[in-house]
């Protein structure tokens, strides 16, 4: 019972970092249908970004959080800028593999600037165990699980009562019709970027406070989890997102604890393809039909 | 007698929502009958489920061809189409991006047999059998004066000659049973006039049944010898033309309906 | 008949003449051994990048998975050419990565293509990934170590045989009943259910096709590498493969070769820049998207036929 609850609590931290990159897929591919392969390098340079403030300037753990969320959400709106607009009516494929290349970009372009050798991350709050019958939690595992589901709450709000967030769940449903009633969609594309990109900054110095570690690479594996996170909770759909994220951390921790750490991504995708098959639209997702 | 298509109490229902209810009706031999009604009647619903593109919540479609009698409930569109069922679509989905002899030769596709591997080594079979084919669908271009494009991408034809294609696409398959839905849609009245004569054209010439949706009236009354009225789903009359014209209850579904 | 009998002769023509002219380039060393080894490499990809334009661009099913299937190739090779070291060994090799890989396709397959778009995409790749997660942790495949010392016995020519051979049986079938009803199933699924098309019969029958050819392309590379690992086959290698594709033009064979070619010659080439190599790759896909969304030669295809038909109205012209 109390491995299960210590599986539980592990598995609930590392999902809360899996949902709030899956949030930052969910809100681009609900707007403009891409899979924005590069989402996971932005969370690599928000890690990065809080290395080096925390290392350099002293950043405390809030301020080197906001600011990563600040860069993260710049980068996003330039890379959507120059990459993605250029291919907005363009096959989506093409889009996807433009999206690739970012990543590509991304992640060489800083192993070029800053080495490509995996560095220890400032350990800016001092770990402290605590041990609730039995079930031992870190004072940093609930950092991130709060940080985490303060985001997303905000997110939700954001997205479900901003004038913004009705522009983007406009875009998101039809953008020609949302164009005619006057929303600038470049603006609100933009915008989806900059809130998704801030998430992944944000999951950034979270993961380098977890995990004490970071290299240049350190978001492609994450990326892809986090995607599947969001198709296994219904891609463009934000609660699907964030119950793919613990689903997803749940699933590899318990997989983990029982000896199967081997085999325990092959269990997520093994997951992911039964609940496809099942709910062709992921767990949240409409499965829209074509009309004749 | 014997009707070719034979429908009992036809149901479908999407959630809570009655689109086509307790609709019976019958198709003859080498007949043309029409399918009218006012804009959400249910009468493309009732050719999705005629052809199998959507699955019926209840009743019987029984063909009785000339290879014999087949419930169709339960059967895929492509297995309905083999049987004999072809039909055209409201918003024209040719192949676009291919060739019009390749949207008929794809329709042709189950009529014919070339083994994968006298395909992939270009056994004399395959030439042989693509010849043949390649002359069938040329001769089927031909009698509706497309022989001169087969080689023009679908998407490249002018719309009218799109809604012609497609109806030379669903004759490939060798239909029992034509239906057409909508085929006089954004046309103007030449080519409106154009397309009567090629409906009846394919009705004795190919020997078929047709069932054609419709909302142009001078075309229905000029080419149906039966209609069926259908009106929120369910059927409101059945007749000729001119009993379909004099019907008390149709004159009220239009005008009651604003159209 | 006749027509179609010298068109084939042509293409054999070129077919044995380009083997030829590498030959004698090899012989008198304008191609060295880093030269060769590039070539093949192109060659494998060729043979990759067919059979997913297959599946991608001409049934419309967008498969992420290729490398599983090109492992399972790879590994039945390394496997069995370990104890039967002969070239008679290697091609039965083949012939058992094509059947495995087809067996996997299908299981794979028959649930996950009702799936549509992405969602086919994550699910092709997940799948991918559940083999060689497989491969990582079973005995007789070296886990992930993976297995060294495969016995060499593909070398320049079979690779160039089997770059023919595959792309005669795609461009083959791509042209013929199957070949449409995959097309038909690519540009309006609806509407080929209606006339007759059993859209999941062919979409499979296309993604094993390309299954076989990936499993194909895997037995070349283990045995002309000598080396392979589980990590050789991961997502990366999906990706790179479908990179091939859409530069080269989703539904064109001539792109996926135009395209291979110029990537294996860039990545060459970029060999010198060290670790700026991968920024230049990544910033050229970049740039080439950007400005050929529809890859480099867009749905454009060789053909001789049409040069011959080209050819002869500009004589008729002069005349």
């Amino acid at each position: 019972m109390q491995t299960i609850f210590q599986q539980i609590i592990n598995g609930l931290s590392l999902g809360s970092i899996y949902a709030l990159l899956a949030l930052g897929y969910t809100m681009v591919y609900g707007i403009i249908k891409l899979i924005n392969f590069a989402h996971g390098d932005i969370y690599m340079l928000g890690a990065f970004w809080g290395y080096y403030v925390i290392n350099v300037w002293h950043f405390n753990f809030i301020s080197a959080l906001l600011s990563a969320m600040v860069v993260g959400a710049v980068s996003g709106v330039i890379i959507e800028y120059f990459a993605y607009r250029p291919l907005r009516h363009s096959p989506r494929i093409a889009a996807l593999i433009t999206a690739i290349g970012v990543s590509f970009l991304l992640e060489n372009g800083m192993s070029y600037l800053f080495s490509s050798n995996t560095r220890d991350f400032p350990q800016i709050i001092k770990q402290v165990n605590y041990n609730i019958g039995g079930v031992l939690i870190s004072n940093i595992q609930v950092l991130i699980l709060v940080t985490a589901c303060i985001l997303m709450i905000l997110l939700q709000v954001i997205i479900k009562k901003t004038k913004m967030g009705r522009a983007m769940r406009a875009v998101s449903v039809d953008p020609d019709a949302a164009e005619l009633v006057g929303i600038n969609i470049n603006w609100t594309i933009s915008f989806t970027f900059a809130l998704g990109s801030a998430l992944a900054g944000a999951a950034g110095v979270l993961i380098g406070l977890y995990y004490n570690s970071i290299d240049p690479l350190m978001g492609m594996t994450p990326g892809i989890k986090a995607f599947v996170a969001a198709v296994l909770g219904g891609i463009g759909s934000v609660p699907g997102a964030s119950v793919g994220g613990f689903l997803i951390g749940i699933l590899e921790t318990f997989f983990q604890s029982i000896g199967l750490s081997a085999y325990k991504d092959a269990v997520v995708y093994f997951v992911l393809i039964v609940i496809l098959l099942i709910m062709p639209a992921g767990i949240f997702g409409k499965n829209a039909k074509e009309k004749v | 007698m014997t009707s070719l298509l034979q429908v009992d109490n036809l149901v479908k229902n999407f959630g809570g929502l009655t689109a086509v209810s307790d609709v019976s009706l019958h198709l003859n031999n080498n007949e043309l009958v029409a399918l009218i009604g006012p804009n959400g009647a249910g009468k493309t619903t009732l050719f999705n489920l005629l052809t199998g593109v959507i699955p019926a919540t209840s009743g019987s479609i029984v063909l009785k061809g000339t290879n014999g009698t087949f419930a169709l409930n339960d059967k895929k569109a492509y297995q309905i189409a083999k049987l004999g069922l072809s039909r055209t679509f409201q918003n024209i989905r040719l192949f676009k991006n291919l060739s019009v002899i390749d949207n008929v030769l794809i329709a042709m596709t189950s009529r014919y047999k070339e083994g994968f591997l006298s395909s992939i080594f270009r056994l004399p079979n395959y030439y042989k059998t693509e010849q043949r084919v390649t002359e069938d669908a040329k001769k089927l271009l031909a009698l509706f004066e497309l022989e001169d494009q087969t080689d023009v991408l679908a998407k490249n034809l002018p719309y009218g000659t799109q809604r012609r294609l497609e109806i030379v696409r669903a004759l490939a398959t060798k239909p029992q049973i034509l239906f057409l839905d909508e085929p006089a849609a954004g046309m103007n009245p030449e080519e409106t006039a154009n397309l009567t004569q090629l409906i009846l054209k394919v009705q004795h010439r190919f020997h078929i049944t047709i069932l054609l949706i419709e909302h142009d009236m001078s075309l229905v009354m000029n080419l149906a010898e039966r209609i069926y009225v259908l009106d929120h789903g369910s059927l409101l009359a059945e007749g000729n033309p001119d009993e379909i014209k004099s019907n008390p209850k149709v004159i009220k579904a239009y005008l009651g309906e604003g159209e | 008949m006749k027509a179609n009998f010298k068109y084939n002769i042509i293409w054999l023509i070129i077919m044995i003449s380009g083997f030829y002219l590498m030959n004698t380039l090899i012989l008198i060393g304008v191609i060295n051994a880093f030269i060769e080894n590039m070539l093949v490499t192109i060659g494998i990809n060729i043979i990759l990048a067919t059979g997913l334009n297959l599946i991608i661009g001409f049934a419309g099913q967008f498969s992420l998975g290729h490398a599983g299937f090109m492992a399972i190739g790879a590994y039945a090779t390394a496997i069995i050419t370990q104890t039967a070291t002969t070239p008679a060994g290697f091609y039965l090799s083949i012939v058992i990565g094509i059947v495995v890989s087809i067996l996997v396709a299908l299981i794979v397959g028959i649930p996950t293509l009702r799936l549509r778009g992405d969602y086919l995409a994550i699910a092709t790749m997940g799948a991918a990934e559940i083999i060689r997660i497989i491969i990582n942790n079973m005995k007789i495949t070296g886990g992930a170590a993976g297995i060294f010392n495969i016995p060499q016995l593909a070398s320049w020519p079979t690779v160039y045989t089997m770059v023919c051979v595959t792309t005669i049986i795609i461009v083959n079938f791509i042209h013929s009943r199957g070949g449409r009803a995959v097309t038909s199933v690519r540009e309006d699924e609806i509407a080929a259910e209606a006339m007759g098309i059993n859209v999941f019969k062919w979409k499979l029958a296309a993604f094993t096709l390309g299954a076989a050819t990936a499993a194909v392309a895997g037995s070349l590379h283990a045995s002309f590498l000598q080396t392979i690992s589980p990590n050789d086959f991961g997502i990366m290698e999906s990706i790179s493969i479908l990179i091939i594709v859409v530069l080269g033009g989703v539904g064109s064979i001539t792109g996926t070769f135009v395209a291979a070619a110029v990537l294996g010659v860039l990545d060459t080439v970029l060999q010198d820049f060290g670790a700026l190599r991968m920024v230049i790759y990544a910033a050229a896909l970049i740039l080439i998207m950007i400005f050929k969304p529809s890859g480099l030669l867009g749905t454009w295809e060789l053909s001789i036929k049409r040069c011959f038909k080209r050819f002869g109205r500009k004589e008729r012209v002069k005349q």
